[in-house]
């Protein structure tokens, strides 16, 4: 072979890289800002008040933040594991613009208070369409690039990163269905509760494939390169993969127990809930059994040590998750800060700790660098965080069983023990632990930014990474 | 036939699938060397790793 060899685009994955730490910090920023609102009202000023800048917060951590580390991501392990170039270098460029198109649109219209008030679907359908387009756009590359793989096998982590991007496709279209009525403005398709099943519906599947299919791809690519062994069980992952397709779809009326649903409904998603437990922990247990016999090297590797304690929180909110979803469990901690803590914990906890950790991996791969600019830097951020993390979730669980407790307190003659301001007012020193777990997450998000500044400072692109013939793989 | 019967059999077909899923990994002897196979799909690529810790800035070079 003397012709010219084919290269990985790197590009992509760099620019995504990239944009993932920015955004991280923007969306943590508008996080930290909310958290403090909540301490001192009087910060709810204008077009910055509460209710406008909690969608941005949630499209920003979730779509930009954890959108960019997933294109990245998958755009790495897609190319890795397949043996190929990208299917497309222009399309997969127009994924780039395109998404933090999306992105600089829902920064603006947000506060604008230009909003279809669906949750983590807020913005209007000119963006929704532009979302699809980009989104179709992701899926040709993504498959194309699958479709042309040099090897026989699609690895497993494909498998997650394809599920997530087809069930996304899915919801975001079922979802968006609107009719609009001017450029800013759009009535949902479906009327009542059908409209809240439906959204309910993609809610929690945007948690189910945004936030754990596609990050568990993640895990099974790079838990097991950094651990440099390959994963605890193979087979347990196929497994591992089709229980959760099968399962999550049906879980989303837990998020309405005790309203205008059908009971039948409820009792379905309560109980689809329960048995997610079991691929989810299927799925944790797996990436952690990856480490079998390699334990010390959790010691004195932050990177491992961020992916590791992710599956540890994976493996703590999917076990939480199920037991809220119980109906009983749920008439105490709905509309309370334990959802809020909840959420948290995986997002904080497993989406945002998975993803700095494998950027962490792949920042000085893609700049042609041994490793970042500083390891103990790292270590650094893994702490700070980690305690944010736990200080987060803490104050939130003790201030939301606080308040249902209080919601449904009843004296003798059955009136309420207390108004709802006296549970606001006993919240205040908790929203202000939670303020400073937030301060302490977005400072190591600062962190990350000034290591990922210093090593792409003394680096080089990474354009000439060969594709290896799998051929030559024996030669 | 009522609609509430399809709903039922496709549930069962479901779960049928499922179990048939789960005896195809773990029930077939002749995929444990395929999935062996794939998991180590992470590590073949070694060529692309030494450009990555950039010891290798020579484009033109043969492939072995």
């Amino acid at each position: 072979m003397s012709e010219t060899q084919s290269t990985y685009n790197y590009k992509v994955v760099r620019q995504f890289a990239v944009m993932t730490v920015i955004w991280g910090i923007v969306g943590m920023l508008v996080g930290v800002i909310i958290a403090a609102q909540m301490v001192w009202p009087e910060l709810n000023m204008g077009w910055l008040h509460f209710g406008r800048l909690r969608p941005l917060h949630t499209n920003a951590v979730i779509f930009a933040f954890g959108g960019c580390a997933l294109f990245a991501t998958s755009y790495y392990v897609v190319q890795r594991t397949c043996h190929t170039r990208i299917f497309s270098d222009g399309l997969a460029a127009f994924t780039f613009w395109g998404w933090q198109l999306v992105i600089v649109l829902a920064a603006i219209t947000l506060p604008l208070g230009i909003t279809q008030g669906k949750e983590y679907a807020e913005l209007e359908w000119p963006i929704d369409i532009l979302i699809t387009v980009v989104w179709v756009a992701y899926a040709i590359v993504f498959f194309g690039t699958i479709a042309k793989r040099k090897v026989t096998h699609i690895y497993v982590a494909n498998w997650f990163y394809g599920g997530y991007i087809l069930a996304v496709a899915l919801l975001h279209v079922v979802n968006s269905a609107a009719i609009p009525v001017s450029l800013t403005k759009s009535y949902s398709a479906y009327a009542g509760v059908q409209d809240a099943m439906v959204q309910w519906w993609y809610g929690h599947n945007a948690v189910g494939f945004f936030l754990t299919a596609g990050f568990l791809g993640m895990m099974y690519y790079f838990v097991p390169k950094q651990a440099g062994r390959p994963v605890y069980s193979y087979r347990l992952s196929v497994v591992h993969f089709w229980a959760l397709i099968f399962t999550y779809m049906w879980a989303g009326p837990h998020h309405l127990h005790y309203t205008a649903l059908p009971d039948w409904t409820q009792s379905v998603g309560m109980l689809f809930s329960l048995i997610l437990l079991a691929p989810s922990w299927g799925g944790m247990i797996n990436g952690v059994m990856t480490l079998s016999g390699a334990w010390h090297k959790l010691r004195d590797d932050p990177i491992l040590k961020f992916l590791i304690t992710s599956l540890s929180f994976y493996g703590m909110s999917t076990f939480e998750g199920p037991m809220m979803a119980i109906k009983t469990v749920n008439a105490l901690s709905h509309y309370t800060d334990w959802t809020i803590g909840h959420v948290h914990s995986g997002a904080l906890g497993w989406v945002a700790m998975i993803s700095i950790g494998s950027i962490y991996y792949l920042l000085p791969r893609l700049f042609a660098k041994p490793e970042m600019f500083s390891v103990k830097l790292i270590t650094v951020h893994f702490w700070v965080a980690t305690i944010g993390v736990v200080l987060y979730i803490a104050s939130m669980w003790i201030a939301g069983v606080m308040q249902g407790l209080m919601w449904r307190a009843v004296n003798a003659d059955g009136t309420l023990t207390y108004s709802f301001v006296e549970s606001v007012k006993a919240s205040y020193p908790f929203w202000a632990i939670r303020f400073l777990g937030g301060c302490l997450f977005l400072s190591g998000m600062l962190i990350m930014a000034y290591n990922m500044v210093k090593t792409i400072a003394g680096g080089r692109a990474v354009d000439d990474a060969l594709v290896l013939q799998p051929a030559a793989n024996h030669a | 036939m009522d609609i509430n019967d399809l709903r039922a059999i496709v549930t069962v077909v479901s779960f049928l699938t499922f179990l048939g899923i789960v005896w195809w990994a773990y029930g077939v002897k002749a995929n444990k060397k395929r999935f062996e196979e794939a998991a180590m799909l992470p590590f073949a690529d070694e060529e692309a790793e030494r450009a990555e810790l950039g010891l290798d800035r020579n484009r033109e070079r043969k492939a072995s």
